[in-house]
């Protein structure tokens, strides 16, 4: 199959002239219910809605369950499931090889907040673009239900043991670290979590989105703060999210006054309708008051977090040429001879400070 | 002693010698004598002593001599021993406010007031301390005959956009070599006489040369984490970037360099880039090398190319990290867990150096593996005469990659697959449009179109291909370099800096009456010339810098029926390879078989 393969008739297709089906991948080997299932779903439909060119999207993602997901999602994107934790530095190489692909990693909350929270926190301190989904259960569902960093104080596991030390909350770190989009959802409110993810895609720079993904096999049960049951009860969404690509000219009609525009560097809005209080995510102060009072109430506060399109990217920063560095010809990135010959003229005058000597 | 001896110079790490060693060292260069340059420094910035020796061989020997002749004492810390250590006829010139113990009258001890000399060269203390280094590189000068206007070009040349501190520094150095003219009685038979043997030389180090030659190679993504003895090629490489590889139009990065966090993430980013279709590579050490390995094998399973430059230094754990060793070969030979198998350049020269810069990535690329550069301390961070460096003829092989334009004319891609029976499979590149090129990289099992699979036949099929893969790569790595000595039963083999003590031991034992033919490795796996090579001699020495022996081990694997003459000769303190020791380690051996039947 091929992209200018014509869709099947009656199909809808979207801006690229794809199929919602041309998104799927192949099916999923995880358990039946599990919450990165639902994930998977959404990032297949994000990504048609928003006319993402398969090819030009690489997936990526550490060791677990959930990042064995981007196997089942974007079959025709090149795809690299590295080791665990892992995930953030080959997102780096790839994005400076390759700064026109769009790079949609998925990782787990073991993957991202235990194993790989050094590599984590420096790609975000790099603004390596990036959409950065973790799949956040709790615990670590591949290795059978051990507790990850993000398990809540008191959590249980299935034999009863409950967490004790305090979880790493990946968002507010994600704010602490300078990320310009953080965004926290739910496995089950697909409401949300398409528009975040579209909004994600237009992001230039890291976009971090916790999605919280009950695991039912190990952490769906009485006591764990992320089965299903847990989740639905204290989800406290902080606003309605529409998103409102520059390619559609929708009409979103709310009142005036009930919401909040976030213009994407491209055009896109994201609209946010006020609930009961009116949040503000370009305010990383209330961010965190908000994420730590939730906490201390035993809340979910899922929505748009936080977002800043003025940060610089990392490809902006390292002051990149605009050329993809891996299809430079060998006339770019091979100097001409003469440079060879200034340098060794230097060697040979001694003009050169010779890197040994003594101290 | 005309033109064959070494200068020892003891000073306090962070003191500022640098610039007058290598001024001595380039004013002999510049009178045509060939030297090197060995700085012996320890792990720390400034306070420590530190060490920098000048062989000056008109012979051209380039190693380390185990024998100081003239020595300059500036350190109180370590000048009893320092005096101490040198040998009956040697040459002393030590500061005049330093305690030494008595120094036997076979000595020649020549006292320099070179604070006093200082006085009238600047009033400016601090300067003062840095500068009266100068005072001993005069008074060296006008000791063994060092032209005094080669010193100032050697000084012009490192000073000359900085004019108030040259003409300090040549002040300084007149004081001493005035000084020493009008109150020194010359007694010590070194000398250094002028010769036309460098014409057209460079100094180098091999860390310099191989950030050129990574440069060279069209690099474009490098990620690292700084580590002695490594850090000072990615640091010339990153001095070679800013200054030649920006965009002529807008001046905008045609590179990038990432330091990473450390150097897990630094071999990650590396793959990263690699997949993508860079040619992206990193330099570390011991340490940084170990913590890579889990991605090593991900790069050999996955079939990524890579390419890392392992300086070596003194192990295990940090061990000794300012000193030279080799010994990261067998650990690099298969550094992953499972079966794991890497191919190695083993650059023996700084001129080598240069070459594997850029041809590292063209066998990495070809191999589609992480291929390792074995450099060491001695060779990377030490000073080294050399030819200047041949610019690349040719232009480079990006190995088995399909594009669009391939890919339309076939029927199916299979990224594991073997279709052209060398072991060695296509790739494409993310970004590619056509579907039939999408393909997911995993470290877990895969069959030959990249499947996830468990079955067994699949995943032993990967994994015969890829032994077969470095079967191959045999042959394709740079082959081993060969002095046939006509009917020599003795063999010696060796590898990377070690070379230049060989080859002047080969020197020794002809003289001992031992004849000895050559081979260097310059690459794993072992081409097939060095297992003939082993079986051509009746006893084979193999000299390396590591405790075990580890080249000789995988040489006694590979030709099992001439495991019993394969020997050992190592040399493993921390010091640069010597050709004394690999002289008396081969005539202990011969000594002890001769008259043994053969
Ligand atoms: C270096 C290393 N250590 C340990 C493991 C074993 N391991 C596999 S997945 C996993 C935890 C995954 O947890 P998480 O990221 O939360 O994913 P989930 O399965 O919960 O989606 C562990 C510890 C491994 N694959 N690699
Ligand atoms: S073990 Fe848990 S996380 Fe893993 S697939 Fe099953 S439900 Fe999902
Ligand atoms: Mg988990």
């Amino acid at each position: 199959m091929s992209a200018t393969t014509p869709p099947p008739a009656g199909q809808p297709t979207n801006r690229v002239g794809l199929t919602r089906a041309d998104y799927d991948g192949s099916r999923t080997t995880l358990c039946p219910g599990c919450g990165h299932n639902a994930i998977t779903g959404g990032i297949i439909q994000a990504a048609w809605e928003a006319g993402l060119e398969p090819h030009r999207v690489a997936k990526l993602s550490g060791i677990g369950c959930s990042s064995k997901t981007p196997t089942y999602f974007l079959g025709h994107s090149h795809g690299f499931n590295a080791v665990h934790g892992r995930m953030p530095s080959i997102a780096t190489g790839v994005h400076a090889a390759n700064r026109e692909l769009t790079l949609l990693g998925v990782s787990g909350d073991g993957d991202t907040a235990s194993i790989g929270i050094g590599q984590f926190m420096h790609l975000v301190r790099r603004n390596v673009p990036v959409v950065y989904i973790v799949e956040n259960n709790g615990v670590y569902g591949l290795t059978k239900g051990q507790f990850s960093a993000t398990a809540d104080v008191g959590s249980t596991r299935k034999g009863g043991e409950a967490s004790r030390l305090n979880p790493i909350d990946l968002c507010a770190l994600a704010i602490e670290l300078g990320c310009g989009f953080v965004a926290r959802s739910f496995s089950g409110d697909q409401k949300q979590l398409r528009p975040l993810l579209k909004a994600a895609f237009g992001h230039r720079g890291t976009a971090v989105i916790d999605v919280i993904s009950p695991c039912v096999t190990f952490a769906d049960h009485e006591g764990s703060t992320k089965s299903y049951a847990a989740v639905k009860e204290h989800d406290a969404p902080l606003h309605d999210i529409e998103y409102v690509p520059y390619f559609e000219d929708i009409a979103v009609d709310y009142e005036p006054g009930t919401t909040r525009d976030v213009t994407m560097p491209d055009g896109s809005r994201i609209v946010l309708k006020k609930l009961e209080v009116d949040y503000d995510p370009t305010d990383a102060d209330r961010a965190w008051t908000v994420i730590r009072q939730a906490r201390a109430e035993g809340r979910l506060i899922t929505g748009l977090l936080y977002v800043n399109q003025k940060t610089q990217a990392f490809d902006v920063e390292r002051d990149m040429v605009d050329a993809p560095l891996a299809s430079l010809p060998l006339e770019t990135v091979r100097p001409p001879r003469a440079v060879l010959d200034e340098v060794m003229r230097a060697y040979l005058d001694g003009a050169v400070a010779a890197a040994a000597g003594g101290g | 002693m005309v033109n064959d001896f070494s200068i020892h110079v003891a000073t306090v790490n962070g003191s500022g010698s640098q610039t007058a060693n290598n001024v001595l060292l380039r004013a002999i260069l510049q009178m045509g004598v060939p030297v090197s340059g060995k700085n012996l420094f320890p792990s720390n910035i400034a306070g420590l002593p530190t060490w920098f020796t000048i062989r000056v061989s008109e012979a051209g020997y380039l190693a380390r001599r185990a024998r100081n002749d003239v020595l300059v004492v500036m350190n109180p810390e370590t000048a009893a021993g320092d005096v101490a250590a040198m040998g009956p006829g040697s040459a002393i010139v030590i500061n005049d406010t330093l305690e030494v113990p008595d120094v036997p009258a076979d000595r020649f001890v020549y006292r320099v007031p070179m604070g006093k000399l200082m006085e009238p060269v600047t009033t400016d203390v601090k300067l003062r301390r840095l500068v009266v280094n100068m005072i001993y590189v005069g008074v060296v000068a006008q000791l063994l005959g060092i032209e005094l206007q080669e010193i100032d070009r050697a000084l012009q040349a490192q000073l000359g956009r900085k004019p108030r501190a040259l003409a300090l520094n040549q002040a300084a150095v007149r004081a001493g070599a005035q000084w020493a003219d009008a109150n020194l009685q010359k007694a010590d038979p070194y000398r250094v006489e002028r010769r036309d043997l460098t014409a057209g030389r460079i100094l180098i180090d091999g860390n310099s040369a191989a950030g050129l030659g990574t440069m060279f190679g069209g690099v474009t993504v490098v990620s690292w984490y700084p580590i002695t003895p490594s850090s000072s090629l990615v640091e010339s490489l990153i001095g070679f970037l800013e200054r030649f590889r920006r965009d002529p139009k807008d001046g905008r990065r045609t590179y990038a360099v990432v330091q990473a966090e450390d150097e897990i993430a630094a071999i990650g980013m590396v793959l990263g880039a690699s997949w993508a279709g860079a040619r992206a590579m990193t330099a570390t050490s011991g340490p940084g090398f170990s913590l890579m390995a889990e991605f090593f094998g991900y790069g050999y399973y996955a079939e990524i190319p890579a390419v890392v430059w392992d300086v070596q230094r003194v192990g295990p754990s940090t061990g000794l990290p300012t000193r030279t060793a080799q010994g990261d070969l067998a650990f690099a030979w298969s550094i992953s867990h499972g079966d794991t198998q890497f191919p190695v350049l083993l650059p023996g020269s700084v001129h080598e150096c240069f070459e594997f810069g850029y041809r590292a990535f063209d066998l990495a690329e070809r191999l589609q593996c992480p291929l390792f550069v074995l450099s060491d301390l001695d060779l990377g961070m030490n000073n080294w005469m050399s030819e200047p460096f041949v610019y690349p003829e040719q232009a480079w092989d990006r190995g088995k990659v399909l594009g669009d334009a391939e890919l339309a004319g076939l029927a199916k891609f299979e990224r594991y697959a073997d279709p052209d029976g060398d072991a060695i499979p296509y790739r494409t590149l993310p970004g590619t449009k056509d579907w039939k090129g999408t393909y997911f990289t995993r470290g877990s099992g895969h069959d030959e179109a990249a499947r996830y699979t468990e079955n067994p036949a699949a995943y032993v099929k990967v994994m015969e291909r890829l032994k077969q893969k470095m079967a191959n790569a045999r042959e394709l790595m740079p082959a081993p370099e060969v002095r046939e000595a006509q009917g020599a039963e003795v063999g010696i083999i060796a590898y990377g800096s070690s070379h230049w003590a060989v080859i002047e031991a080969l020197d020794q034992l002809a003289a001992a009456g031992v004849k000895a033919s050559y081979l260097r490795v310059r690459a794993l796996p072992l081409a097939a010339a060095v297992h003939d090579f082993t079986r051509r001699h009746a006893r084979v020495y193999v000299v390396e810098q590591n405790r075990d022996g580890q080249l000789g081990d995988r040489l006694r694997a590979e030709v099992s029926e001439c495991a019993a003459r394969v020997r050992p000769v190592l040399h493993y303190m921390g010091l640069p390879l010597d050709a004394q020791t690999v002289t008396d380690g081969v005539l202990a051996h011969e000594r002890a078989t001769e008259g043994a039947p053969r």
